[in-house]
Order: C-alpha cells, then sequence, then structure tokens
C-alpha cells in the first residue's frame, strides 16, 4: 500500500487594501491597523501610499514590536509610483488633484513581514521581492 | 543603555529651552552601515581633536543618539559652528541571528537587537530636531531603498535642508551617478570618509546647508 505524501505546501496571503479603508483612520490607528495585518504574516497592497511623516512613523511602530512579540523581526517595505516625467501637463495636474483628494492613490505600497520577505531591491523601472524559504 | 535614553531625552528637552539659537543641530542619518559615525568621527577629529564614537563592520555598531556641541569647521575664510548628531542606522528589521554571522555569541546578539530597535526609535523621534541632515548613503549598495526614501520625504516635507552624501567612493563598487539619479532635487556629493577623499567639496556642501537652515530656522519664528 503506497504512503500518501504528508508535504504540506505554505501558503501566502496577499491582501489588497483600498486606501479608503484606512483614510477617515487616524495616523496611529492607520499604522495600527497596517501593522495588524502583517503581524498575521500576511503580505499588504495597499493602494496609495503613508504620508511623509507616517513612514517614519510606521518604522517606529515596527521597532517596538520587534523583541517584544516573538519571532515578529520588523518589516519589508516598498512603494511604487509612477514615473510623472514623460506626462502632459494637464495629466499632472490631473494627477496631483487625485493625489490630494486620496492620497496618491495611483502609487502603491508594499508591506510585508521579514520573516515571509527576505528583502525588497527597488529601481526605478522594478521592484523585486525576494521570499524567505521558510 | 536606558540611562542613555534618559539622559538624551532630558538633553532634547533641554536643546529646546535654551535652544542654541545660533547653532545649527546638523543630523547624520541614513541606513546602518552607511558610514555616518565615520564620517562624524572624521569631522570631530578633524575639528575638535576628539571622535564621536566607535565604528565596527557589524551593522548597527551606533545605537543610541550621540551628540558633539559646538563643533566649529573653517573653510576657505568662513567659519561655522553646529552641534553635530550622529544617529543610529535607521532600519524596518532588526534580526540578532544577523549579528550571530559575525561571531557574536547568541545572548550578545539578542542583547545588541534590542538596543538597536530602541535607538532606531531614538533616532525617529530626533528628526524633529534638526535644522539639517546630512543623509549618509552607501555608494556601492542600491540607493533606492525605502528607508533612504522615508527619510529623505519626511525631511522634504518638513522643508529641513538635506545634503546626501555618497560614502565609499574609493571602492570600486562605488556607483556616484546611480546615487545622482536617485535623488536628482538633491546636491550629492560622493566622498569616502575613511579615506578622507573629497572632504573639501563635502565641508563646502556643509556651508551651503547650513545657511539654508538658517533661512528656514528665521521663516519658521
Amino acid at each position: 500500500m503506497r504512503r500518501k505524501s504528508s508535504k504540506k505546501f505554505k501558503g501566502l496571503t496577499i491582501q489588497f487594501l483600498p486606501y479608503v479603508e484606512i483614510e477617515s483612520l487616524s495616523s496611529g490607528e492607520r499604522i495600527k491597523k497596517l501593522l495588524q495585518i502583517v503581524l498575521k504574516d500576511k503580505i499588504i497592497i495597499l493602494q496609495g501610499r503613508l504620508r511623509p511623516e507616517e513612514e517614519p512613523r510606521l518604522i517606529e511602530y515596527t521597532m517596538a514590536l520587534v523583541g517584544t512579540i516573538k519571532g515578529f523581526k520588523g518589516i519589508e517595505l516598498a512603494v511604487i509610483s509612477p514615473n510623472t516625467e514623460e506626462r502632459s501637463v494637464w495629466s499632472r495636474v490631473k494627477h496631483g488633484i487625485v493625489n490630494v483628494l486620496i492620497g496618491q492613490a495611483d502609487a502603491l505600497t508594499i508591506i510585508g513581514p521579514a520573516t515571509v520577505i527576505k528583502d525588497m531591491k527597488k529601481d526605478p523601472s522594478k521592484l523585486e521581492i525576494m521570499m524567505n524559504r521558510n | 543603555m536606558v540611562i542613555k535614553i534618559i539622559k538624551n531625552f532630558f538633553s532634547r528637552i533641554f536643546v529646546d529651552m535654551f535652544k542654541g539659537r545660533d547653532n545649527v543641530a546638523l543630523g547624520f542619518y541614513g541606513p546602518p552601515n552607511a558610514g555616518k559615525t565615520t564620517l562624524a568621527n572624521k569631522i570631530c577629529k578633524d575639528w575638535t581633536g576628539e571622535e564621536i564614537g566607535s565604528v565596527s563592520k557589524v551593522p548597527h555598531e551606533t545605537r543610541s543618539v550621540q551628540f558633539k556641541e559646538q563643533v566649529e569647521i573653517k573653510y576657505k575664510g568662513k567659519s561655522l559652528t553646529f552641534k553635530l548628531v550622529d544617529t543610529p542606522g535607521i532600519s524596518t528589521k532588526v534580526d540578532f541571528e544577523d549579528f550571530m554571522k559575525f561571531k557574536l555569541k547568541k545572548k550578545e546578539s539578542q542583547k545588541r537587537a534590542k538596543e538597536a530597535t530602541q535607538g532606531i526609535i531614538e533616532s525617529i523621534k530626533w528628526l524633529d530636531d534638526m535644522n539639517a541632515v546630512v543623509v549618509v548613503v552607501d555608494s556601492t549598495q542600491n540607493p533606492y531603498s525605502q528607508v533612504n526614501v522615508t527619510i529623505i520625504g519626511n525631511l522634504a516635507a518638513k522643508k529641513i535642508p538635506v545634503l546626501i552624501v555618497a560614502n565609499k567612493a574609493d571602492l570600486k563598487r562605488a556607483d556616484l551617478e546611480k546615487v545622482e539619479s536617485a535623488f536628482p532635487d538633491y546636491e550629492v556629493v560622493g566622498i569616502s570618509a575613511k579615506t578622507g577623499k573629497n572632504m573639501e567639496e563635502f565641508y563646502e556642501s556643509v556651508f551651503e546647508l547650513a545657511k539654508k537652515a538658517k533661512k528656514h530656522r528665521r521663516k519658521k519664528k
């Protein structure tokens, strides 16, 4: 009688988060919500990006959790913004208005636990995501 | 370590109360191992005779904010006095196992990791108190890292003047052009803090930076 293979395949959860889901939250609540998702070993693809003053706070809150939560080593973070240089003036004006209203809606922010994502390498044309083997 | 953090906290309050109105607070920021402390040591040794902190190949050697008051530099007949603030490298993750790769024991590595996370928190809190910032990046590494973008973006939003230093320019793998194209809106100076290469251009840029910082402080008042 053949033994059934007992190999388990580890899944990967990627959660898409529209900016509108965090728009009405305060900065602290916004960061807390993102980290709560990351602590469940999920990778977030956030439509839009955090405000400039919120990104360092995200790092600050992350560091406060490292060492407090067993096995949590931090996050990998990358923001991809479109290249606006080749756009027409009117296109850039429209883009600017949308950014003010919906927080840079055409940017994407990728946040994942450092235990799942080994590294994210960004250059102008691409983003490479290297996953951990475990 | 805890006593040092408390000391720094009270130092921040003291500085705010009796702010060195004529002295610019010049912060050195960037990712771990970019050479911030090596550069800070070079400046302090050149102009005060004393170094500010220890350096190491092991990341996160600087794990608390370090200060040097009244650093006076003289260059081409000009003089500038500032408060030099050397900060722990900012990273989005800290893993004690990375330190063990440098032959540190487990307990020592765990302690270092804990101190490193506290140092990063302290470093970020001090961003608000800087009048000008030198962002030190390793010119042999990818300059597009999110840490670099986050630090510079935050400073730009606060209109704090920034100078980008592409360090380790003496190494073969250094790519100054890549750093310049990553930050086209900023002045980038390629140096080697270790060998002293191009420090003259760096000092010239620091004078310009301090001028912008004083202008910005006057506007804030």
